[in-house]
């Protein structure tokens, strides 16, 4: 642990039904014991109470699945990519499953400051009839100013994209966002359905796509 | 009843809406799922707090892994709901269930409810409500779950006689297995409720209360128990495990934070110390320890298994344990580069127990923890933990010289014999601690002084003597809160409500059901969160069924009385625990039963046990190997 680290890896991962209720810190716990249990030497900060060094993409809302989670690395030792997928994958608890593995820079900047955006699909739970409707006003407006944690922001420049996908082979309704995703200027799916006058307990949210600045 | 499909849909719509939605959906790394046709007997472990805390059970995960070793059985979690989840729950007629399954409580056939202490009755209560089982034993019939409840809180077992099946008295680990053949039993030969509950009562270390009858004098005292069955024991004996075996290491680990978030490994059961005050001493005799090979080898398969960053080495007096340096030396060594950190509670007052700490990294973030109890001379010797304030100062000196800036002191207030001059010297002992880190480390250095309150407990010495009364516990408190404040010094007390409420439980007999009862219809639950307890439903409690709460908490018992709680042996005497009571009204001690047994009952009880289990598997003497008459 006195070495600077050996190797750093991105991991793309799905957050799945089983995890859907775990926050943002017991994620990051979740992936510090799965590496344990991996037996993989996990790199530590140095000082008095050394952090270990893996770094999450951004902060999935609880009760939201996802299949494209990200998250780095920081090892003290050299493996293959094939053996860590292998190994980590073993180790991973119900509701993590790697997609993708990587090696990256291992000064190379942070991943969240990467992080520029995120699409969501969101099903309806409930058949809502004015649906594109609702979806069209809200695309026509120039500004829509709602308010969180008593204070007001305009969700509209937020919201990159909107659309009712058409390649839906259940009954089910669903929503594509696509939205901003910046220090400052994060959009909330939730938000979105509150815009459209939709409550979000009556929908399913998953996270498909960070989407990152090219390094 | 609903089905696990039909409670699931219902999940689905209540889960987002609840705090902590992560308390109710099961689902965690190492829990186990079976076929639930495939296995005999289904048993829900309940424990009757929120998940965070339940989780945290060693002995709820140990009965967990035993029972689900089995092919033929299933066991799985129950905790109560939180009140916004219970709420929602009683508001979409969803009725209590299984994390693993989801099963309502009511498709078990047994359900094991966790009582380790007595502020767990009413929510013990709830959690039957909850899982739509009728709340007295007596209204249940066949179709019911048995229910079956275990833990330190059930060797006075008379409070909650009314409600459950059979008690479990003493350790459990083998017991249960014992309960779930005699049950599979039962079924096959067809008996019905009665008839289990009866062949249940043979076993050693069950308590079945319809067996019994409880009569008591004219001034209200108790007079006698009664067996309404040939056969049933009495006493009843507490099962003990002979030979701890190797410790679990295979724990489910939690999606969300919880109180203890680490792998809790038990080094040790019982303690030698034999503090008057201390049930936990008293019924966990012998003091068993295991090996240190059998720790470390355990260490290594519960960071396998789990992966946790923390492990908890557990038992009631840390720096006893025989190969305490030993221990942490090798656990140094095998795991030291590893970022572990290692947990070593409950250590005694002397420089071992700052070497011991010294040696585990990482561990200085939390203060050092001593608990001298008492802090007058005269004090220490009457509940028997002699230690001089010289000896605390050394250690106090020690422990800021080695780099910690906070040291927390665990005192009692309600001693018996108190006076406010006792209490006093706990302030001057603070302030000369606090002095000691003064001159050690300067103004960084910290006093945090937590003064609980002394509740006199069945079983133990002390089970004669009253409580204190709420005006004197405020008289101690203020004087307390007064002196104890300023720089570098922290003051922790407790509710005197609490006190009075967990005292008369803990003492109580079989009339305080009907109390316990009233209370939960009056609105208790969570009484163990001082947010939500509520002193004035069990007042009421009281009131609605003439008895007084004083007669419990505040009345000097006579020494010849006889206890409600006597048909339950701990194998301690009570000629044992009556000259230890004598002895402590004159001051005198006894050091550490290591070194010279005081005949406290368990040998004679257990010589068996003891001849099987030689050498250091106990801590006390041997016993001679049996004598054989010589016939000339």
């Amino acid at each position: 642990m006195n070495f600077p680290p050996i190797m750093r890896i991105r991991v793309t991962f799905n957050k799945t039904e089983a995890m859907r209720y775990t926050g943002h810190l017991d994620v990051q716990r979740a992936w510090e014991r799965a590496l344990r249990r991996a037996n993989l030497p996990l790199s530590y900060s140095q000082g008095f109470k050394p952090h270990p060094k893996i770094n999450l993409a951004a902060p999935l809302p609880l009760g939201y699945t996802s299949i494209g989670e990200m998250i780095d690395i920081w090892l003290d030792e050299h493996f293959t990519l094939e053996t860590l997928k292998s190994r980590i994958s073993a180790a991973l608890p119900p509701g993590l499953k790697i997609t993708a593995l990587s090696e990256g820079e291992i000064y190379g900047p942070k991943l969240p400051s990467l992080v520029e955006g995120a699409i969501y699909t969101i099903t309806l739970i409930e058949n809502i009839r004015d649906l594109k409707a609702r979806v069209d006003t809200f695309l026509s407006k120039d500004s829509i100013i709602r308010e969180r944690r008593k204070k007001n922001y305009d969700l509209r420049p937020l919201v990159h994209s909107l659309s009712i996908p058409i390649d839906n082979a259940n009954q089910e309704q669903r929503l594509s966002v696509e939205l901003s995703a910046k220090p400052g200027a994060t959009g909330r799916p939730d938000e979105v359905l509150y815009a459209l006058g939709l409550d979000p307990y009556d929908a399913k949210i998953e996270r498909t796509t960070l989407l990152l600045k090219d390094e | 009843m609903l089905t696990p499909t039909e409670i699931q849909t219902k999940l689905n719509r209540i889960l987002p809406k609840v705090q902590k939605p992560g308390r109710y959906t099961g689902g965690e790394l190492n829990q186990v799922v079976k076929d639930w046709d495939a296995v005999d007997t289904r048993v829900a472990l309940a424990f009757p707090d929120i998940y965070d805390l339940g989780m945290s059970n060693l002995g709820m995960a140990v009965l967990y892994d035993i029972l689900n070793q089995r092919n033929d059985v299933f066991a799985e979690r129950v905790y109560s709901p939180w009140t916004d989840m219970e709420n929602a729950m009683r508001a979409n007629d969803l009725p209590l269930y299984s994390l693993e399954s989801k099963h309502a409580l009511t498709d078990f056939d047994i359900i094991g409810l966790s009582l380790p202490y007595e502020s767990l009755f009413s929510n013990a209560l709830n959690l039957l409500d909850l899982g739509r089982i009728p709340l007295f034993s007596s209204e249940r019939g066949n179709e019911h779950p048995l229910i079956i409840a275990g833990g330190h809180a059930t060797y006075n077992p008379e409070p909650m006689h009314a409600f459950i099946d059979a008690f479990i008295i003493g350790e459990g680990e083998e017991v249960i297995l014992d309960v779930v053949d005699c049950f599979q039993n039962a079924k096959k030969q067809n008996h019905n409720r009665q008839a289990t509950l009866r062949a249940l009562s043979q076993i050693w270390g069950v308590y079945v209360p319809s067996l019994y009858q409880a009569q008591y004098n004219e001034d209200g005292t108790f007079a006698a128990i009664q067996k309404l069955a040939d056969d049933a024991p009495l006493p009843v004996q507490k099962r003990l495990v002979p030979k701890l075996p190797p410790p679990l290491t295979h724990f489910i680990v939690p999606y969300i934070d919880t109180v203890h978030n680490r792998a809790p490994i038990e080094i040790m059961r019982g303690c030698t110390r034999g503090c008057r005050f201390c049930h936990a001493g008293m019924v966990n005799r012998p003091v068993r320890e295991r090996p240190v090979e059998d720790v470390l080898e355990a260490i290594d398969n519960a960071i396998q298994s789990t992966g946790y960053e923390e492990i908890g080495l557990l038992s009631l007096s840390s720096s006893d344990y025989t190969h305490a340096l030993e221990l942490i030396e090798k656990v140094n060594q095998r795991f030291g580069e590893k970022n572990l950190s290692v947990s070593l509670p409950s250590l005694r007052i002397e420089s071992v127990s700052v070497d011991l700490m010294d040696s585990l990294k990482n561990n200085r973030r939390g203060g050092f923890t001593l608990a001298p109890e008492a802090a007058s001379e005269r004090m220490r010797k009457i509940i028997n933990k002699p230690v001089s304030n010289q000896q605390l100062l050394t250690t106090a000196r020690e422990i800021f010289s080695r780099g910690w800036t906070t040291i927390k002191l665990y005192f009692m207030i309600g001693h018996p014999s108190e006076t406010l001059e006792d209490v006093q010297a706990i302030v001057d002992l603070c302030k000369e601690v606090l002095q000691v880190g003064r001159e050690t480390i300067g103004k960084r250095a910290q006093i945090n002084a937590g003064v609980s309150t002394f509740i006199p407990k069945p079983h133990t010495p002390f089970q004669w003597v009253p409580c204190d009364s709420i005006e004197q516990i405020i008289a101690k408190q203020t004087l307390l809160k007064k002196e104890l404040r300023g720089r570098g010094l922290k003051l922790n007390w407790n509710n005197p409500q609490e006190t009075q409420f967990e005292s008369w439980l803990s003492r109580g007999d079989r009339r305080m059901a009907e109390v316990v009862y009233q209370a939960w219809v009056n609105g208790a639950k969570f009484d163990a969160w001082s947010e939500h307890f509520n002193f004035d439903a069990w007042i009421a409690a009281f009131e609605k069924t003439g008895l007084s709460p004083e007669f419990y908490t505040h009345r000097q018992r006579p020494i010849d009385e006889v206890f409600p709680w006597e048909h339950i042996s701990t194998s301690v005497t009570k000629k044992f625990l009556t000259q230890d009571y004598l002895w402590s009204l004159e001051g005198r001690t006894r050091i550490d039963c290591r070194t010279q047994c005081y005949a406290c009952g368990i040998l004679p009880t257990f010589k068996d046990l003891r001849r099987e289990n030689p050498g250091d598997i106990w801590q006390c003497p041997e016993v001679k190997a049996k004598r054989v008459k010589v016939i000339k």
